[in-house]
């Protein structure tokens, strides 16, 4: 039975991992299918993390936390869009450019508000995304493996949690089931043909780069308001990056991204259980092998051996409009 | 409309950057006032904190000196199309080379050692950037998502063997042993003393001359070897090269390499010249700021050498005005990095239509004139 718990243990901390990571991989998804690059993620997280924890401070509301933290990816998001879509600039360059603004500026008027070098004060228990327990959870606690498959790994999680995992048909059906969906991946694909049938190009990149700003807004406050307590330095910490890994793992799609984010997940949170452990007959495994490893996956990948990754058609192209 | 004129050279490489600088420039200043501190202020101390006393100088051109590797690095790259965001794995790999020629080889005497470490930093800069080198140029793997995964793999392997590998017996610290005395780079002010001129002490080192070198060989390179036209051809457009019988992935190949040697000469200055040991995340970002450094100075060695200065000095007096304005602290100089790369970098074409509306009505204005 003692392997069992440490088995479900490992894979409610997998949940908990995989969960920002999932949302930003979404965010990106929806950026990239429609032909704007986003490295942006990771900025944007940081960024939404921190209007977060600053706004559920001092309003003492998480929620409102988080409409704070949305409003400022989304306003990133317009802010990349107006570079790249608009201005036809660079998106690896503006990706890039929001990554390291956003490092700055985080901290900066994080120092500049609470003078804590770079944190937030600690949230208290009404101001953060607190654990749901399921209906019936603590009735079905004994019984044996289902029992505690119910009430330990999928109860008791916060709502970010379970927003996260519905986010993934949500996105499926609005990517594939919903004139929207078709529309948005046409103008990555081919822009010409979709300006060609009477569509804005400019205006559904916008709208899709919005999309983006809205999820990956919500993985930061993930991180800062439900997983943490408070905005910390760089507390991103290369998630973008990984969501951004993720997506292209899963090939631009949501299921296989899911699993993806996911599989990262379960690396991050198995790293921090494996330091020195032994295990039989291979030795001790190094932490920063399984730290590596889902960036290592990721190239293999995008090298054509497991699979081939093939992006959206028109991804990083700006649309010109032939006269 | 005008996007198909063409401008003038000194408007296209002066006036538009010097724009999009100042236009970076004033919103930092907003940030700063948004914080409550006064932009006039934190300038004078930016400026004197960079050159107003004799060892700021020393610093900002040791900061300097870091940004023209990485820069060099991003422009050789991206003279063929390509965005190398690895410069800062491939300098961390490079210090691994340096070192490890500087602790196991340490018989050798210093002229020899010299070449030695830039041949090691090369190898292994070079090497760790011909993987997404090659992928991209046989596999067709996109450079800028593999070049991404190769920072964060190259982090996890210097932990690794900072911890494991290079850390002396009985020591806490993840850091590498020191660097044999006389194997060090020398700081200028002692090789000024020795020829009997008196400058104030500051980590800037040899280094510095051999970034002034590696400028003017990249400027030979890329506009005056036919590798450099092949380079700046493929980069143009690649099916053309193809067509012109050059094979693209062999001169993609070429480039990122070249760019991760550049890359690497950054441990020369911070491992042989500065820290004498390699310490955990070195690169501390520099890598990153050559994006922006190359950015700014077009990809060309001598603007590169305008805007590193420009960053020296905003990181010299960065450090500065953390002593001096408490609320601001170093991430200020972060903030208007990002900035930068926004604005003369993503929106550099923001100002062109305008600019090139001012330039036809005065052009035609003077041409009208002549004609009458």
């Amino acid at each position: 039975m003692d392997n069992f718990e440490l088995v479900i243990l490992l894979l409610d901390a997998t949940l908990r991992t995989s969960t920002p990571l999932i949302l930003a991989a979404l965010a990106g998804m929806f950026s990239e299918r429609s032909g704007t690059i986003n490295l942006a993620l990771e900025g944007m997280m940081l960024g939404g993390a921190f209007s977060a924890a600053t706004v559920a401070y001092y309003a003492g509301n998480p929620w409102i936390g988080l409409l704070a933290a949305i409003a400022t990816t989304v306003s990133l998001s317009l802010l990349h869009g107006f570079a790249c879509i608009t201005h036809k600039g660079n998106q690896v360059v503006s990706g890039m450019a929001i990554n390291i603004l956003m490092s700055g500026l985080t901290a900066l008027v994080g120092i500049a508000l609470f003078a804590q070098g770079g944190k937030t004060p600690s949230l208290d228990h009404g101001s953060r995304f607190q654990p749901i327990t399921l209906p019936g959870a603590d009735a079905v606690a004994d019984v044996p493996i289902l029992g505690s498959l119910y009430s330990e790994l999928l109860s008791g999680h916060n709502i970010l949690v379970y927003i996260a995992f519905l986010a993934v048909p949500a996105a499926w059906w609005v990517m594939y089931r919903t004139r929207f969906g078709l529309r948005l991946r046409a103008v990555g694909e081919n822009p010409g043909a979709v300006d060609t049938a009477g569509i804005g190009v400019i205006a559904m990149r916008y709208r899709a780069v919005m999309c983006s700003g809205v999820l990956v807004g919500m993985s930061g406050a993930y991180l800062s308001t439900a997983q943490g307590a408070s905005f910390l330095q760089d507390m991103t910490a290369g998630k973008g990056y990984i969501a951004l890994a993720a997506m292209v793992f899963g090939k631009w799609r949501p299921f296989p991204a899911l699993f993806a984010c996911l599989l990262f997940g379960f690396l991050d949170a198995a790293a921090t259980r494996m330091q020195g452990v032994v295990l039989p007959g291979i030795g001790e495994v190094p932490v920063q092998l399984v730290q590596a490893l889902p960036y290592v996956l990721t190239v293999i990948l995008l090298a054509g051996f497991i699979g081939r990754a093939i992006p959206p058609k028109s991804l990083g192209r700006p649309y010109v409009k032939e006269r | 409309m005008n996007d198909t004129v063409q401008l003038p050279r000194w408007i296209d490489v002066g006036v538009l950057p010097v724009i999009n600088l100042l236009l970076a420039l004033a919103v930092s200043g907003l940030v700063v006032l948004a914080i409550g501190e006064s932009p006039s202020e934190v300038v004078e101390i930016l400026l004197y904190g960079a050159f107003g006393y004799e060892e700021a100088w020393g610093y900002t051109l040791y900061y300097t000196t870091n940004f023209i590797f990485t820069g060099l690095a991003f422009a050789v790259a991206f003279h063929c199309g390509l965005f190398n965001i690895g410069a800062e794995g491939q300098a961390y790999v490079g210090g691994l080379g340096v070192i490890l020629a500087a602790l196991y080889l340490d018989f050798l005497p210093f002229p020899i050692m010299m070449i030695v470490a830039i041949l090691a930093a090369t190898a292994f800069g070079a090497a760790w950037a011909y993987i997404p080198a090659y992928l991209q140029a046989r596999r067709g793997s996109h450079v800028v998502i593999t070049t991404i995964m190769f920072n964060f793999i190259a982090s996890s392997l210097m932990v690794y063997l900072l911890v494991n590998v290079l850390r002396p017996q009985g020591s806490m610290n993840p850091e590498s042993k020191q660097i044999a005395e006389h194997l060090r780079l020398p700081f200028i002010h002692d090789m000024a003393a020795s020829l009997g001129i008196e400058i104030a002490r500051s980590p800037l080192n040899l280094s510095f001359v051999y970034a002034l070198i590696c400028s003017v060989l990249v400027w030979l390179f890329i506009w005056h070897t036919r590798w450099g036209y092949a380079i700046r051809t493929v980069g143009a457009n690649a099916v053309a090269a193809t067509y012109a019988g050059i094979e693209p992935g062999r001169y993609i190949i070429m480039a990122m390499m070249i760019s991760g040697a550049l890359s690497s000469f950054m441990a020369l200055n911070e491992v042989m010249g500065v820290q004498h040991r390699l310490l955990i995340d070195f690169t501390a970002g520099y890598g990153f700021v050559g994006i922006a450094v190359a950015l700014m100075g077009r990809n060309h060695p001598f603007g590169i050498f305008l805007s590193a200065l420009l960053f020296g000095m905003l990181y010299q007096g960065g450090a500065e005005l953390s002593f001096e304005i408490p609320t601001i602290s170093n991430d200020m100089v972060v903030v208007i990095q990002g900035l930068v790369i926004l604005f003369t970098g993503a929106m550099e074409h923001m100002f062109r239509p305008r600019v090139t509306k001012i330039y036809m009505a005065w052009h035609l204005r003077r041409h009208g004139q002549e004609a009458a």
